[in-house]
């Protein structure tokens, strides 16, 4: 009973799905991409407050990857997305905007960021505190401010204890993205599931998409191998 | 031992502070927002909150017994099998769980509704519904996770210790029951807990398919109260307890095993 698989379906014009695919593979790169980012920023700013903080922000900081690490990401990214969204649009009703709408690719970076930015802030404290802690200090002997430090001191010399930690966060990051699908975005994962439930071509469709996370995965992986040992250049080898 | 100091840390002035703001804002969300419906969804999620657990328990016992093979197989199978087992942890760790459980639900539900063999098969009350699909997505998942932190045990252990217990007379299988594998697993446990934290947070992407497990429950309380926050707060307050009791016990579990030095 198996008809032969009709690859036309994959067309990448109108009545082919293929088009539709890649653009919300484009998307999910897209959301991954900010997200990633965005996670590194709360992820310094985070190890930052964990490291260097007062007791209060230290607490914070602990309260805040403590919540990320134990609630599912599917949970967490309903609750940001229902609370941000709705924050947002009363902060700009009272500040006198009507209509105003949030942009839906935004709400999705801010909403993964948030949720990378957890794991973020433990793989960053981990990677600073392998740092000799006599770089930074010498760093400070020269009257580097406290951001200088960070950034031409702390940062790079952190980054090649980080990049591990790191790159498996990038992993993470891109298939999150396919968790906004529950919440209604239109990403790689839901868009496959368009395609596959008008054609009832499920095999198909979800073996493609399959196949699009698959590449993004390797070839990240490829990238992110030649970044570390780049980073790692002038460091004796471990082993 | 811990204890008076645990307790003196917790008695710090700014945390005292900070917990009396908490259970201010807990008492806030008690009386300013809307909790009239939670009495009558109890039951129900109880009843969801049973099917998460079930889920997590069965997936994370048949993963980490599919695990093994597929970890033994890449550490010293014939290559053919070396093969299969890393394409296979490769492919499910680098496409999403939520993809591979439409792909099964969807397509193997579809595929299998055409066979009239399968439709008139014993199986077929069980085939029918949500939960085996989501089931199968979650093993899988857990075993391709675990696989490869169990590769990374088996071929961690000294081989010095393999080959005393060669030494000695043991047979490969005894060798593997009474060194092996137990010095591999000791190496694996701490990141073993991690993975089933992790496999708790994969659970509700079951909902997606109609199981009816305790994010279910909670969104249909959603679409019939229509309150946005109320079971939201609820959904992460029950997850933070569960996995708080996880990492507790999981913790007491390790520490009970004796490490030998």
């Amino acid at each position: 009973m198996f008809q032969s698989i009709d690859f036309s379906l994959l067309a990448l014009t109108a009545p082919g799905w293929g088009g539709a695919l890649l653009n919300g593979f484009l998307r999910s790169i897209q959301l991954a991409a900010g997200g990633y980012a965005v996670g590194i920023i709360i992820g310094i700013l985070g190890a930052s407050a964990k490291l260097y903080g007062g007791l209060v922000l230290r607490d914070l900081a602990e309260i805040y990857t403590m919540v990320i690490r134990a609630v599912p990401e599917l949970v967490l990214m309903l609750l940001f997305y229902y609370v941000g969204t709705d924050l947002i649009s009363r902060a700009a009703q009272a500040m006198g905007f009507t209509g105003f709408d949030i942009d839906g690719l935004l709400a999705g970076i801010i909403v993964i960021g948030l949720v990378q930015g957890g794991y973020a802030t433990e793989v960053i404290r981990g990677a600073i505190k392998a740092v000799p802690h006599g770089q930074i200090e010498a760093a400070q002997a020269f009257g580097m401010s406290p951001v200088t430090v960070m950034r031409r001191v702390t940062i790079p010399a952190m980054t090649p204890h980080a990049m591990p930690g790191m790159a498996n966060l990038w992993m993470i990051a891109t298939k999150d993205t396919a968790l906004l699908a529950v919440i209604g975005f239109s990403e790689l994962t839901q868009v496959t599931r368009q395609a596959a439930s008008a054609t009832r071509a499920y095999f198909l469709f979800f073996l493609s998409a399959a196949a699009l996370y698959l590449l993004l995965t390797l070839l990240s992986n490829v990238v992110l191998r030649w970044y570390e040992t780049r980073a790692r250049r002038g460091m004796i080898a471990a082993r | 031992m811990e204890n008076p100091t645990l307790l003196r840390r917790m008695m710090m002035p700014h945390r005292l502070i900070m917990a009396a703001m908490a259970l201010a804002g807990l008492v806030a969300i008690i009386a300013t927002m809307q909790w009239d419906w939670l009495p009558a969804a109890l039951p129900r999620l109880w009843q969801g909150l049973q099917v998460t657990l079930a889920m997590l328990a069965g997936s994370v016992v048949t993963g980490f017994m599919l695990a093994l093979p597929l970890a033994l197989f890449q550490v010293m199978g014939p290559s053919p099998l070396r093969w299969l087992s890393l394409g296979f942890c490769t492919v499910i760790r680098g496409t999403p769980l939520l993809l591979q459980l439409w792909l099964f639900y969807f397509g193997l539900g579809a595929l299998f509704a055409q066979f009239p063999e399968i439709r008139e098969s014993w199986a077929w009350p069980y085939l029918r519904q949500a939960w085996p699909y989501g089931f199968l997505a979650l093993t899988l998942s857990f075993a391709a996770y675990q696989g490869e932190v169990m590769r990374g045990a088996f071929t961690g252990v000294p081989h010095g210790e393999l080959e005393a217990a060669r030494a000695v007379g043991m047979s490969p299988w005894l060798v593997f029951r009474r060194v092996w594998f137990p010095r591999a697993l000791h190496r694996a446990l701490p990141t073993l807990s991690g993975e089933i934290i992790l496999q708790l947070k994969s659970t509700p992407l079951i909902a997606t398919i109609t199981v009816t497990d305790l994010y279910a429950v909670t969104t249909r309380i959603r679409q019939t109260t229509l309150l946005t926050y109320e079971p939201l707060l609820l959904l992460v307050a029950i997850y933070l307890c569960l996995s708080a009791i996880l990492i507790v016990g999981l913790r007491w579990l390790e520490n009970r095993i004796p490490t030998g030095r």
